[in-house]
C-alpha cells in the first residue's frame, strides 16, 4: 500500500513535530510512508474566507500530487474534511459565482470533478486511517500523563470520526484520559474568524479553557494543530501550565522516548 | 426590512459591545443551554428523526421549485373560501396594503399575533406612523414592545431579559398601553404571567382587527396554520372581525398531508416539546369575519435565484440553530442587526436584502463554521455551505485581498512555499510572540504566537530522507 502523507501547510511550516510523529507512528505500524514534495495546501483558508478561485487552484494541486496513492493520511480533521466534504461541493458548483472566471471550459470542470471523485475517497484523517484501514486501536504507545481530548468541529461534525481518537488514546499505556466538559462546543478558532471576530473568538476560547482547567489535565490533545495553536496560545498567555499536543505526538510516544 | 437597523455598525463591533454585557451573556447562556438540552432529549426519542428531516427538506424543496404554481393554487383556494389575496413585492408595498385595510375598517387599534414577517417589514412602525396602534399579544413580544426594545431571538424575543428587568418594564410601561400592572407586582414568574394575562385580556375583548403571520400556507386548501404556545394567537385569530395575515411566499406547503411532517419537526426543534400546545388553522373567511392574505416577497425571489443560497428559504423559523450557535450564545440577537439573528440570520439577511451595507457584508463572517447549526436544522439547511458561498460574493477589504493573493501565490508552488518557510525560520527570532503588527494584533490581544521552528517539515524530510523531489 502506497501511503502518502499530506502534512498540511500549517503543520509543515509551524508544527513539523506533528509530521515527524506521523512518520514515526506509521512506520512503526509497518506502513511505507511517502511525502510527495509537490504538496502545499488544501485551499481551505482561501475557500472558507471567500477566495474560491484561489482555493480551487490549490485543490487542483492537491489532487494532482496525491493522484497515485492508495491512501492519503492527513493529521488534521479540518483539512481532511476540506478535501472530502468540500472538494465535491466545489466540483459541483464550480463557476457558479463567477461563470468562466476559473473553470472556463467545461472540460476543465469535468476533469476537476473526475479527479475529486478519484482521490477523495482515499483521503483519511489520521485516526480514521489507524482504526479503519490499519485496524489498530492499540498502536503500542506509552505516555504516562493525564490527558483531555478536544474533538474539534470538523473532525466531529464534518468527518464524524466519532470515538476513534479517544479509543486510540485509551489504549495508550500509562495515559489517563479525563473527559472534557462540553467537549463538542467550538473552541472559537474558525480560521480567519479568530481575527475577523477576535472578541467573540476569545470569549469562546475562554470558556473552552475553563473547561480544560476543570479537568485537571496536564495535556490538552486534539487532532488539529490550528485549533491547538489558538487554544495553546491562550493557555500560554494565561500561564496555565497546561500543554497542548497533537494526537499523533502522543500516539508516537513510546517507552524508548523516556 | 425595517429601516430602524440602518446605519448600525458591522457585526464585530456590535459583538464586542454585547460581549461586555455580562448579564446578557449569563441570560443567553442559561436560556440557550436549557432549550438545547430539551431539544436534544425529545429528538433523541424519535427513531425516524433522520427520515422526518429528509422528508421536511424534500417537501420544502418541492414547494420552492414549484413556488409559482403552488402560490396561484393557494390564491385560488383562499379566494374560493371567501378571503382576499394581495401580493406585495416589498416591505413598503405590504405596509401600504395593511394600512389601507385597517383604515377601511375605521379602527385605530389592532392586536397582533407574534410574527416574523410583520417584524421583517417593520409593520408596527408603519402602522404607528399612520396613527394606528398595534399591540403585541405574545408574552415575550409584549415585553419587547413595552420596553421599546428589539427582539433578540426568533422564538423567545425577550431571551435577553431576566425576571427582574421584566418586572420593571411591566411596572413602568403597562399603564401607557392599557391596564396597568398591579402595584405590588413581584418578579415571580406566575405573578408576571398573571399581570400580562389581565393586561392582554382587555385588549382581546376590545379588538376589532387582528394581524398575524403564519407558519404554513397550504396550497391545496388555502389553509393557514399558526403554531404558538400561549393561546394568545388563537384569541387574535378568532375574536376580531377583520383578520389580516402577512405571509412570506416561501411558507407554502403543497398539500394538507405535508403538515404532518412539520407538526413533528417544528415543536421538537423549537421549544423541545413533543407536541405543539396551540395549533390554529383557518381557511378563507369565517362567518361574519373578513379575511385578507398578503403574500410577501421582499427579497425572497432574489434568494430563490441563488442556487446555493435558496436552501435558506426552507427555514421554518424553529430557532434550533440559534440555540446551539456558540457565536449567538455570546453576543445575542441584536448584534446581527436584523429580525433574523443567529446562523440563519447570518445567511438569510444578506440573501434577502443584499450585501451593500457594512453590516450585511459582515454577516457571512459571523460564524466559526463549526457546523452545529447544520446538525440541528430540521430541514437540513447547510448553513456553513451558504456562509462560505456568500463570503465568496461579498466585497473583500483590499488589504485582505492582497494578503490572500500573496498567500495563494506562495502556496501554489512548493518551491515558493519552501523559500517562504526558509525566510521565516531565518527571521524566527524576530517574530514577536506577544504583539504582532497589523491585523495580527487581533490574534495577540489574547493569544501567544507559536514559535517558528528552525526547520520546516519538508526541510527535515529532505535532510533525513535525502530525496530530491523535482520542483513544480
Ligand atoms: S435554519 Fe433550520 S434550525 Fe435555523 S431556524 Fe431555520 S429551520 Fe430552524
Amino acid at each position: 500500500m502506497r501511503v502518502g502523507l499530506f502534512v498540511t501547510c500549517v503543520n509543515d511550516t509551524l508544527f513539523p513535530g506533528t509530521g515527524k510523529a506521523v512518520v514515526t507512528l506509521l512506520r512503526r505500524l509497518g506502513c511505507a510512508v511517502e511525502f510527495p514534495e509537490g504538496q502545499t495546501c488544501c485551499g481551505q483558508m482561501h475557500v472558507n474566507s471567500g477566495y474560491r478561485d484561489e482555493g480551487v487552484r490549490l485543490a487542483r494541486g492537491f489532487l494532482e500530487v496525491f493522484a497515485g496513492y492508495d491512501a492519503v493520511v492527513v493529521p488534521s480533521g479540518s483539512c481532511a474534511a476540506m478535501v472530502r466534504e468540500q472538494y465535491p461541493k466545489l466540483a459541483a458548483g464550480m463557476g457558479a459565482t463567477r461563470p468562466g472566471a476559473f473553470a472556463g471550459a467545461h472540460r476543465g470542470r469535468t476533469r476537476f470533478a473526475a479527479a475529486v471523485a478519484a482521490v477523495t475517497p482515499r483521503v483519511y484523517e489520521l485516526s480514521e486511517f489507524l482504526v479503519d484501514v490499519l485496524g489498530r486501536t492499540d498502536v503500542g504507545a506509552y505516555f504516562p500523563h493525564r490527558v483531555t481530548y478536544h474533538p474539534t468541529c470538523h473532525s466531529l461534525r464534518g468527518l464524524r470520526v466519532g470515538d476513534r481518537p479517544t479509543r486510540l488514546l485509551r489504549a495508550v499505556r500509562g495515559l489517563e484520559l479525563v473527559p472534557l466538559p462540553a467537549a463538542d462546543e467550538c473552541c472559537g478558532f474558525g480560521g480567519t474568524f479568530a481575527v475577523k471576530n477576535a472578541a467573540v473568538s476569545a470569549a469562546m476560547c475562554a470558556d473552552k479553557i475553563a473547561n480544560v482547567e476543570a479537568t485537571g489535565a496536564e495535556v490538552l490533545c486534539a487532532a488539529d494543530n490550528s485549533c491547538l495553536m489558538h487554544l495553546g496560545g491562550t493557555l500560554s498567555r494565561l500561564r496555565t501550565g497546561v500543554r497542548v499536543m497533537h494526537l499523533a505526538e502522543i500516539l508516537a510516544a513510546t517507552e524508548g522516548d523516556r | 426590512m425595517s429601516g430602524t437597523f440602518l446605519g448600525m455598525p458591522a457585526f464585530p463591533r456590535n459583538a464586542e459591545k454585547a460581549l461586555r454585557d455580562s448579564q446578557l451573556r449569563f441570560n443567553l447562556r442559561n436560556a440557550t443551554h436549557t432549550i438545547r438540552a430539551r431539544r436534544a432529549a425529545v429528538v433523541e426519542e424519535l427513531p425516524d428523526w433522520d427520515r422526518l428531516r429528509a422528508a421536511g427538506k424534500a417537501i420544502k424543496d418541492d414547494a420552492l421549485r414549484n413556488l409559482d404554481r403552488y402560490l396561484v393554487r393557494a390564491e385560488e383556494a383562499v379566494t374560493r373560501a371567501g378571503g382576499h389575496v394581495h401580493w406585495a413585492a416589498d416591505a413598503a408595498e405590504a405596509g401600504r396594503i395593511v394600512v389601507d385595510l385597517v383604515r377601511a375598517t375605521g379602527e385605530t387599534e389592532v392586536v397582533k399575533v407574534k410574527s416574523m414577517a410583520t417584524q421583517e417589514i417593520g409593520l408596527n412602525e408603519v402602522l404607528r406612523d399612520a396613527g394606528i396602534v398595534a399591540a403585541e399579544t405574545d408574552l415575550a413580544e409584549l415585553i419587547v414592545q413595552l420596553g421599546d426594545d428589539w427582539p433578540s431571538h426568533i422564538l423567545v424575543p425577550a431571551i435577553h431579559r431576566n425576571r427582574a428587568e421584566i418586572r420593571e418594564i411591566f411596572r413602568e410601561r403597562m399603564a401607557d398601553w392599557g391596564r396597568p400592572a398591579p402595584p405590588d407586582l413581584t418578579d415571580d414568574p406566575a405573578a408576571l404571567a398573571e399581570a400580562a394575562r389581565r393586561h392582554l385580556r382587555e385588549r382581546f375583548l376590545t379588538a376589532k382587527v387582528g394581524i398575524s403571520g403564519a407558519n404554513f400556507l397550504i396550497a391545496e386548501t388555502g389553509t393557514l396554520v399558526v403554531l404558538e404556545s400561549e393561546g394568545n394567537g388563537r384569541m387574535c385569530l378568532t375574536l376580531p372581525r377583520t383578520l389580516i395575515s402577512v405571509v412570506g411566499i416561501e411558507k407554502v406547503l403543497p398539500t394538507w398531508r405535508d403538515l404532518e411532517v412539520f407538526l413533528q419537526l417544528l415543536p421538537r426543534s423549537s421549544t423541545g416539546e413533543r407536541m405543539n400546545p396551540y395549533t390554529s388553522t383557518w381557511t378563507g373567511a369565517a362567518e361574519g369575519q373578513e379575511f385578507h392574505l398578503i403574500l410577501l416577497d421582499n427579497g425572497r425571489t432574489n434568494a430563490l435565484a441563488d442556487e446555493i443560497g435558496r436552501q435558506a428559504l426552507r427555514c421554518i423559523r424553529c430557532s434550533a440553530c440559534l440555540n446551539v450557535c456558540p457565536v449567538y450564545e455570546r453576543v445575542g440577537g441584536h448584534a446581527y442587526g436584523s429580525v433574523y439573528p443567529g446562523p440563519i440570520g447570518a445567511i438569510l439577511t444578506p440573501l434577502l436584502r443584499g450585501t451593500a451595507t457594512d453590516l450585511d457584508a459582515s454577516l457571512p463572517y459571523a460564524s466559526s463554521l463549526c457546523g452545529a447549526c447544520y446538525d440541528v436544522c430540521p430541514v437540513a439547511i447547510d448553513i456553513p455551505e451558504v456562509l462560505v458561498h456568500l463570503r465568496a460574493k461579498v466585497p473583500h477589504p483590499p488589504a485582505e485581498r492582497l494578503g490572500m493573493a500573496a498567500a495563494g501565490w506562495t502556496l501554489n508552488r512548493q518551491a515558493r512555499l519552501r523559500l517562504a518557510q526558509r525566510a521565516a525560520s531565518r527571521l524566527r527570532r524576530l517574530v514577536p510572540r506577544r504583539r504582532l503588527p497589523g491585523p495580527g494584533a487581533a490574534w495577540t490581544d489574547t493569544r501567544d504566537v507559536p514559535a517558528v521552528p528552525e526547520e520546516s517539515f519538508r526541510e527535515w524530510w529532505r535532510r533525513t530522507e535525502g530525496r530530491e523531489g523535482g520542483d513544480r
